[in-house]
């Protein structure tokens, strides 16, 4: 096709300013309309119901085509459909199996990481009755010292603290002081202080541990027992199954010695 | 004139009835429109060319439309159905261009 493109119908008037022949323009709209007049004749009213039909057909064709759906697609746009919906699913497939890897990775850090916290806080639990901050209970024995005459004196508390040591005590509390690393005893003329506290008679000592070996552990010759009857007071020793321990030790920022950290695989 | 009001309420029918291209006609009616639309062109051009005859018409419109299906059919019995449509289209769509250019240059001498 040569042809230049048909002109566009929105501008006639530019098409008709043209220089041509007005002499066989209007002959041809003339042609146009007279053609376009009704006649009564068979062929013409067969040519409309034709043109009925195609109306019809294109209508119905043009909304077919907008509901297009895969059943009257041809056979080998139907494979390449297929094909490409294998294909995606190949690639789905790839991506959701990538993405449980993933997600198991996730889940399985997440079981460490429960158990690492588990780990830690069980470390924290330890660590805390150790240092006396938490509060502890389990069995063990309460050391009752009555002491009506003022004999007792630090030493001895601290020779049945250390003898309670000695028999596998965890955690001990005297009177209402925690017992930890620092604890200091001294005399005072007005009567003992552990750790700055005030302390009186009957001094109440619990200890958590294995009871049977401290309450045998304060009766050995020169032991505690002993000891404290020399000194015209009385000892009582209590065994119990469950010995709670609720004074706490505040913890205090150390002022000079730091933390050195745990050395890793480095070697430096 | 009444053929184009029978265009005009052809498509009215079809916009409001809406039917379901039967299954056995789904591949052919597209290439039997086409084909058709050849004809109406071809008509017009006629009709300006002053040798329009309603007959030739009737028979040409008919003749296409069976001739376009036939051949959608027998490229379909082929295995060459979807090229040969795309042929037909091809070359029914020229005969459109062709018939068009035509008109536009009698009614617009241009």
């Amino acid at each position: 096709m040569t042809d230049q493109p048909a002109p566009d119908p929105q501008r006639p008037q530019q098409q008709e300013a043209q220089p041509a022949g007005p002499s066989r323009t209007p002959s041809a709209w003339r042609t146009m309309f007279r053609m376009a007049r009704p006649r009564a004749t068979r062929a013409n009213a067969f040519a409309a119901l034709l043109a009925i039909v195609l109306g019809f057909a294109l209508a119905t064709q043009v909304q077919q085509t907008q509901q297009q759906g895969l059943e009257q697609l041809r056979e080998d746009e139907l494979v390449r459909i297929l094909d490409d919906v294998t294909q995606d699913a190949a690639r789905l497939g790839n991506d959701a199996r990538a993405l449980e890897v993933t997600r198991d990775r996730l889940a399985g850090g997440a079981d460490s990481s429960a158990e690492a916290l588990k780990a830690a806080q069980e470390r924290v639990d330890t660590l805390g009755i150790l240092a006396g901050t938490a509060p502890a209970e389990g069995e063990g024995i309460v050391l009752t010292i009555a002491d009506p005459g003022g004999k007792v004196t630090s030493t001895l508390l601290l020779d049945a603290l250390q003898e309670l040591r000695d028999a596998g005590a965890e955690a001990v509390q005297i009177g209402d002081v925690r017992v930890v690393v620092s604890t200091y005893f001294t005399d005072t003329p007005d009567g003992i202080e552990v750790s700055g506290q005030r302390v009186r008679s009957p001094y109440v000592i619990r200890a958590i541990g294995g009871s049977a070996t401290m309450a045998s552990a304060m009766d050995i010759p020169g032991g505690v027992n002993e000891s404290v009857r020399r000194l015209g007071a009385v000892s009582t020793v209590d065994q119990r199954d469950k010995v709670s321990i609720t004074a706490l030790h505040t913890l205090e920022e150390p002022q000079y010695a730091r933390p050195v950290p745990a050395a890793t695989g480095s070697g430096s | 004139m009444i053929p184009v009001l029978g265009l005009i309420g052809g498509i009215l029918i079809g916009l409001f009835l809406q039917p379901d291209v039967p299954l056995w006609l789904q591949p052919y009616l597209p290439i039997a429109v086409i084909a058709a639309l050849d004809a109406v062109f071809g008509a017009v051009r006629a009709v300006l060319d002053g040798i329009f005859n309603d007959k030739v018409f009737v028979v040409s419109f008919l003749a296409n439309v069976v001739v376009a299906a036939f051949i959608v059919y027998l490229g379909d019995q082929l295995g060459v159905g979807a090229q040969l449509s795309t042929g037909v289209v091809v070359v029914l769509g020229v005969r459109i261009f062709s018939n068009v250019a035509s008109i536009r240059r009698h009614l617009f001498r241009a």
